[in-house]
């Protein structure tokens, strides 16, 4: 284990993240909104639905630093008394587990459908590339909107509040496969004339172990760069479809949940509580899109 | 060139009827049509008999034919929600969209393309390091975000700019346009600006990568060999070279425009179709979404014909290498 540690502190990944100031101010970034938004249990200092410890006496009080702010809380609150600091915290929480649950769904759509069609290649692949091409013509904020609006409409209003979070993943993740089924289908098509895979044919390992042992993780390394990336993107997805009024439920908001809210009291001059979740959406992308940059620039041989 | 042409034809069409099929399917399993028009206590024998009259006992191909012909002229029957024809409802909301598309569209073009040139040129500069900065914060930023930026800064704080809805505007024969009132323009600067920036950063960083690229090559070497003028060099050699694969991605982002003009006219109140599909969406009014569907299906569609028809005209290697195989 140790050993494993130092060869991979060793490696020339490591070097690179070492001597880029880009890369660890956006790794350290990312950590801090990670610690802080998965463990906002433990740091937020209130909790903003447990309705005991609110006080609408408190609502609209601005940040610490302004007249009239109170310094329990930080960022200030919002029209029902909620510390906006501790709601940030959760409401990333929200937005970062929908942005990783979809990305990781998408990847395993567009890993499988990218694998088989590249492997087996005829009327399949062509259909399964049809299909992705169709798609990628068309914006992924329209296609998960229009995902959403159709189950939306199919189920009963008590109903889609329970279903609302797998909904809206799997909105996300059904607009984004077609990336991976390419890049994964790509792939595949060079790796499958590799003598290990005709010696594995040779010796007789069925397809499906062919394919997810051996292919696979020699196609994965792109795919896990075009992940880093896609992160970004699907919390964007996520934030502005939640903005519509048509992402998560406002009983448990993410952050386009707070700006759109926070929106509203835009005219009256409380800034605070749409800037704040803006600035920490605006940290997020920005830090995992900086990252998802280095790392492609670091594994990519000819910029070496 | 004919062929190809047709075959996109062709193409386009399939991807028309593929979208038409989705939108028929909308119409078919979710929500039950008689029973929203004749409401949940209606007799049994009205149901037959409306079902019959509306041929919703024929066999779906035949509903489908009949769906397809009413689309192609402009019928999608009445929206739900607000009791009208769908086509005039969207009818009377589509200048406002391709106004503020248009002149999206147009900024980021006329921004875009001459940052990208001159942070190629100047690669080393101060200026176009910060330029290329900025770009990476606007690709960071939301759409929406910018667009509340945007209202704080110039609508709430300075007071110089109005924020929502569009203002005055003039009726030309059924186009209701605001670009011919002072008015009108006010209220489009914020939300055109908002929705150019993303297409806009877009459009410079490829601008930027592939002119850098073209520098390269070496037939740029010769022509400075030659002793051409770094003019001629750069924009009758590098830039045009560049085109076609701008000329791709500024395509495919048009169409982006007007899809994310959902979300500039959400935040802008902008009345245009954007606004209608969202608010659509959110009381499932089927047959609105069914038509945006088809209709922005199609603008793509167009798009993307006309982007490759384009290539021919830019990059005349094409038509030689057909004629050539004929």
């Amino acid at each position: 284990m140790a050993a494993l540690l130092a060869r991979a502190l060793d490696s020339d990944l490591a070097y690179a993240w070492r001597t880029s100031p880009v890369a660890i101010a956006a790794t350290l970034t990312l950590l801090l909104l990670l610690t802080g938004s998965l463990g906002a249990g433990w740091v937020a200092p209130h909790n903003p639905f447990d309705l005991a410890t609110i006080n609408l006496i408190d609502a609209l009080t601005p940040p610490v630093w302004m007249e009239n702010g109170n310094p329990a809380y930080l960022l200030g609150t919002d029209s029902q008394g909620r510390d906006l600091y501790s709601s940030l915290l959760y409401g990333m929480r929200v937005s970062l587990l929908i942005g990783l649950a979809s990305v990781a769904l998408a990847m395993l759509i567009g890993i499988v459908l990218g694998l088989i069609s590249g492997y087996a290649g005829g009327r399949l692949d062509a259909f399964v590339m049809r299909v992705a091409d169709v798609q990628l013509s068309f914006p992924a904020i329209l296609i998960a909107l229009l995902i959403d609006g159709v189950v939306r409409a199919a189920v009963p209003t008590d109903l889609h509040e329970n279903i609302a979070f797998p909904v809206l993943v799997g909105a996300i993740a059904l607009a984004g496969w077609p990336q991976y089924a390419r890049t994964v289908r790509g792939s595949t098509l060079v790796e499958k004339n590799r003598e290990y895979v005709q010696a594995a044919r040779v010796t007789g390992v069925s397809s499906t172990a062919i394919l997810f042992q051996h292919v696979l993780p020699n196609v994965l390394g792109p795919v896990l760069v075009l992940a880093t990336v896609h992160v970004a993107t699907a919390i964007i997805t996520e934030a502005t479809l939640s903005f519509l009024g048509v992402g998560v439920p406002p009983t448990s908001p993410s952050l386009g949940t707070l700006i759109r809210i926070g929106n509203d009291f835009l005219f009256s001059g409380e800034w605070w509580i749409t800037i704040f979740p803006g600035v920490a959406l605006v940290l997020l992308v920005l830090s995992v899109n900086l990252l998802g940059d280095w790392l492609r620039d670091a594994l990519n041989p000819r910029l070496n | 060139m004919v062929f190809f042409i047709l075959r996109r034809l062709l193409q386009a069409v399939g991807v028309m009827l593929s979208v038409a099929l989705i939108a028929f399917m909308l119409f078919q399993y979710v929500g039950d049509p008689v029973t929203i028009m004749l409401g949940q206590d209606a007799t049994e024998q009205d149901r037959i008999e409306l079902r019959a009259q509306l041929g919703l006992d024929q066999p779906a191909p035949v509903q489908f034919a009949r769906f397809v012909g009413n689309a192609v002229q402009g019928d999608f029957g009445l929206s739900l929600r607000q009791g009208q024809s769908v086509s005039s409802l969207l009818a009377t909301r589509l200048p406002a969209t391709v106004e503020l598309s248009v002149v999206a569209a147009a900024l980021a073009l006329l921004v875009g393309l001459p940052l990208g040139v001159y942070t190629a040129l100047n690669r080393k500069g101060r200026l176009s390091q910060a330029i290329l900065a900025l770009s990476l914060l606007g690709v960071s930023l939301p759409t929406f975000l910018i667009g509340i930026l945007l209202i704080l800064v110039f609508a709430v704080m300075l007071g110089w700019l109005p924020s929502y809805g569009r203002g005055e505007t003039v009726n030309l024969g059924g186009w209701t346009t605001g670009l011919l009132t002072i008015d009108g323009w006010k209220h489009l600067i914020l939300p055109a600006v908002t929705l150019s920036l993303f297409q806009l950063t877009l459009i410079l960083r490829l601008v930027r990568s592939e002119m850098l690229e073209v520098l390269r090559q070496d037939y740029i070497k010769f022509a400075r060999a030659r002793g051409l003028s770094r003019r001629a060099i750069h924009f009758g050699h590098a830039l045009k070279n560049t085109l076609v694969p701008v000329i791709t991605i500024t395509g495919l982002q048009l169409g982006g425009i007007i899809a994310f003009a959902i979300v500039t006219e959400t935040v802008f109140q902008w009345p245009g179709m954007g606004l209608l599909f969202i608010q659509a969406v959110q009381f499932a009014d089927i047959p609105v979404m069914a038509a945006y569907l088809c209709l922005i299906a199609l603008i793509f569609v167009v798009i993307n014909l006309m982007v490759d028809m384009l290539y021919f005209v830019v990059d005349p290697r094409l038509r030689i290498a057909r004629k050539g195989a004929h």
